[in-house]
């Protein structure tokens, strides 16, 4: 068995040490909000966050997060209204929607340690893949939530 | 960027899923109002509620695109509906095979979902506003003429009455539709024609947007593939007694030209597949690399005899004759479409006879033919669950045939349970249907005043339609490969355009704009070869050669005039311009740029102006605009599929790189609706934005790049 905190919920979970946090989440508890994309760290379509810091579930062994906080885009918000959430419907971010899990979190995770980030340090933190190129309303909406 | 920053509404997709009874989906419906509803279908497209709230029906895949909410703008329109208590549905493609095509085509492709269906969705919401009101004024005993609808309210204003839609619904679904109805001015939308904030925007920022890979079913099982690594290629055999101690296997299945494992989750399946010893057939393609295409491309662009698609004046006359003449060779390799949701299906097989099937898709029809071609069953019995799709880009529409769903099928059906199947990246990338692979060679003389007089160009490539759609292509001649050539609208006496098709085992097919993406590149450039030998501005020049093409040179001054063309730029920045026209509308770019010391262009602001004749959604239409410069950008820089031993090399984002933020730039987007006409939105923008680009780095360097991607692999910048 192996033991998760997901947003703030515990959770026994029956499954192999090695799987990714990605197929625990979506496979085991049914949370599908966190995306795969390439299963290689490339894309952040399955970013999530480790007590607070962004990380890509889908190279994260579920046995190397047993005793941490892991929070997922369910658990960003009950309403969708946290302020990156908010920023997101304003800018009218998402096109077909897939990375945007992804994106939200790892926006989220880097608002937390740097509230006002410069256009170097978004480039430097925001890594993720969006193939519709959602990037300048991203941007944008960065900028506007760091103003508020 | 126009901001909206009023939160609008919750979205109510109804997913048609969660009325099939019995199944879990991976995301939560916001529960609805607990007030006992009646639900009146007015028409195909309108169905009323006694709550005041209206289901309108989308036949259109929504891919990211944005036309599920165009579409409804536009039905709302004519409906005169209150927007607020607007709802949607995807339509089950059964529906309309039962009900006589009503809903038209339900492909998604070709920048067609609003262009192709404007008139009958718009006739939809009107005939259903006019039966409301018929509804009401029969209530009241008073002519329809002296009642007015308005955000989902009838008014007598004579008596001083009103009605609701909800109120009259039942009895307005009982009356005979009327045969004419007349569609409003465009100039006086209120609903379409504005920049609503799309109705699938809360659920998406929340995790809760529904993606076929997100199905959840009781009793699923996971599979994954491997399927031939050499296109063409066929299982041979594989060594199942290797996965004896691997946990959670279920079953091995074996298709023609893959293999797939079952097992209890989707990472055991992948890892139990990766494990799998497998020996392919792999036929003659086994040789095939990317020299040895590029050398059949190569022979193309110097065979005799090849058709011709146009030929004005008398070309080889005023070659001859011409004091100057330039000739240049232009390439493009194959590109794959990589969407953010791998390709996948879930399948199940009821025990009532019938199959529920989910995949992403753009064509609902092309899923519920496959899922009936691979399962035997009655079109009738097969449920295609539309869900949103994590992005399409041509992949799942077109010229691919539902090789997922297949699969998916057979995989369910051998497994005696439900089954998700996923391709993992890998097995995505690498068994694509390609942007094909084209090559240009063109040739122009110019007059004494520096203006082209003759333009010769040969295009080789790869066929699609030779695939896609055979009984289309005549003496072997693809015109969709031709695109911005055969209908070139510069204004040059002696034109010449013809194919040589070089068709290789690589399989082909449809991906965002592209022919126009790489015709706009070789025509565009070439264009700008032409203005710098004629030492002319590369804009003034195109203004001057489309003196007879008022829309073009529209599009072209907007846009030249939002980037402030010919301003004074910081040192070490330059420009490039470009314009097309395709899928109806017409379209320029503007690209700024400055080179880097390892000779790769930065892109610092990309300026567009886009004519779709009617704007439907201005701010949907920026968003595509600018998701063209990602998406192009990508392709422009660093997009390239190669093959070695008959196989592509690259199969996941390291070798296939993306842009990322770091390189995304600036982009502003000017939105010039001339109306009179309906273009798409979705590939208009990209085509212009490479040629704008390379022309600023022949303007920097004064060097023409003539192959993409300009990053060659192996690069680092």
């Amino acid at each position: 068995m192996i033991n998760l905190n997901v947003n703030g919920t515990d959770h026994a979970v029956d499954a192999d040490p090695d799987m990714p946090l990605l197929w625990v989440l979506r496979d085991k508890l049914g949370m599908m909000g966190t995306k795969f994309g390439c299963g290689i760290a490339q894309c952040g379509a399955c970013t999530v966050q480790i007590n607070g810091v962004a990380v890509r579930s889908c190279v994260t062994p579920a046995s190397a997060v047993t005793d941490a906080k892991i929070t997922t885009i369910e658990g960003l918000s009950e309403l969708g209204d946290s302020p990156v959430q908010k920023a997101w419907v304003a800018h009218q971010v998402p096109q077909c929607g897939y990375c945007q899990s992804g994106m939200i979190m790892a926006v989220d995770a880097l608002l937390k340690v740097k509230p006002k980030p410069t256009d170097d340090e978004i480039n430097a933190a925001i890594t993720n893949i969006c193939r519709c190129g959602t990037y300048a309303r991203v941007r944008d909406a960065i900028h506007d939530i760091a103003q508020a | 960027m126009n901001k909206m920053l009023k939160l609008g509404r919750r979205n109510f997709l109804k997913a048609s899923a969660a009325a099939s009874g019995g199944l879990m989906l991976g995301f939560h419906i916001p529960a609805g109002n607990a007030a006992v509803t009646k639900d009146s279908e007015v028409n195909a497209w309108v169905v009323v509620s006694s709550d005041d709230s209206v289901l309108i029906r989308v036949a259109h895949s929504e891919m990211g695109q944005g036309a599920m909410t165009g579409l409804a703008q536009l039905v709302a329109e004519e409906l005169d509906c209150d927007w607020n208590r607007v709802k949607t549905e995807f339509v089950d493609p059964r529906l309309n095979i039962t009900r006589n095509k009503v809903y038209g085509g339900m492909a998604t492709v070709g920048s067609r979902a609003i262009r192709s269906s404007h008139e009958y969705v718009r006739k939809a919401g009107a005939s259903a506003r006019i039966m409301l009101v018929q509804a009401a004024a029969d209530r009241w005993k008073v002519s329809a003429a002296e009642c007015q609808a308005k955000a989902g309210v009838i008014t007598h204003a004579a008596s001083n009455r009103s009605l609701t839609y909800g109120a009259v619904a039942e009895a307005a679904a009982k009356l005979t539709p009327p045969k004419d109805v007349t569609l409003k001015d465009p100039a006086t939308w209120t609903i379409a024609g504005q920049p609503k904030m799309r109705l699938d925007m809360q659920e998406k920022v929340m995790g809760k947007a529904a993606y076929a890979i997100d199905i959840h079913l009781d009793g699923m099982l996971h599979a994954a593939i491997a399927q031939s690594p050499v296109f063409g290629g066929t299982l041979k055999s594989y060594d199942e007694a290797a996965l004896a101690n691997l946990k959670g296997v279920r079953k091995v299945v074996a298709l023609p030209n893959a293999v797939a494992v079952v097992a209890d989750s989707y990472w055991e399946a992948q890892k139990a597949v990766r494990t799998l010893p497998v020996v392919w057939d792999t036929g003659t393609n086994g040789k095939v690399s990317s020299a040895t295409i590029a050398k059949f491309l190569d022979e193309g662009l110097a065979m005799k005899d090849v058709p011709v698609a146009r030929n004005d004046g008398d070309v080889d006359k005023a070659l001859a004759g011409a004091a100057k003449t330039i000739t240049a060779e232009y390439r493009v390799p194959y590109l794959s479409h990589a969407a953010m949701e791998p390709m996948n299906c879930t399948v199940r097989f009821n025990a009532d006879g019938t199959l529920d099937v989910w995949a992403p898709t753009q064509n609902a029809e092309a899923i519920l033919g496959a899922a009936a071609r691979s399962s035997g069953l009655d079109p009738l019995k097969i449920n295609v669950h539309l869900t949103y799709s994590g992005g399409g880009f041509g992949r799942r529409g077109g010229a691919a045939p539902g090789d997922y769903v297949d699969q998916a099928v057979t995989i369910a059906k051998a497994a005696g349970a439900p089954v998700r199947l996923v391709w993992s990246r890998e097995e995505d990338i690498q068994h694509d249907f390609y942007r094909p692979i084209s090559s240009a060679k063109m040739t122009a003389a110019l007059g004494a005043d520096g203006m082209p007089v003759a333009w010769n160009t040969r295009i080789s490539g790869h066929s699609i339609l030779s695939t896609a759609n055979p009984s289309a292509i005549k003496n072997n001649m693809d015109v969709g490969f031709l695109v911005l050539f055969a209908d070139n609208v510069y204004d040059v006496a002696n034109i010449k355009v013809d194919y040589a098709m070089r068709n290789t085992h690589v399989p082909v097919g449809y991906w965002r704009s592209v022919n126009h993406s790489q015709n706009a590149y070789f025509r565009e450039c070439f264009l700008d070869e032409l203005a710098h030998a004629a030492g002319q501005d590369p804009y003034e020049y195109r203004r001057k050669l489309l003196q007879k093409a008022p829309k073009q040179l529209a599009v072209l001054e907007a846009c030249a005039k939002a980037a402030d063309w010919g301003k004074p730029l910081p040192a070490g920045h330059f420009r490039g311009i470009a314009q097309i026209d395709g899928y109806g509308s017409y379209a320029a770019a503007v690209a700024e740029i400055s080179m880097n010391a390892d000779g790769s262009p930065q892109v610092h602001r990309v300026v567009q102006a886009i004519d779709p004749g009617y704007a439907v959604n201005p701010d949907s239409i920026k968003a595509q605009m600018e998701g063209s410069v990602a998406w192009t950008l990508s392709a422009a820089l660093y997009g390239e599929i190669t093959l070695k031993d008959g196989r592509v090399e690259q199969g996941n984002f390291d070798r296939y790189r993306m842009l990322l933020m770091n390189h995304m730039p600036k982009v502003e987007t000017v939105v010039v609706p001339s109306g009179g006409f309906w273009g798409g939105i979705g590939e208009p923008g990209g085509p212009a934005v490479v040629p704008a680009l390379v022309n600023a780095m022949l303007a920097a360097t004064s060097k023409p790049t003539r192959s993409l991607p300009i990053i060659k692999r192996g690069a680092t910048a």
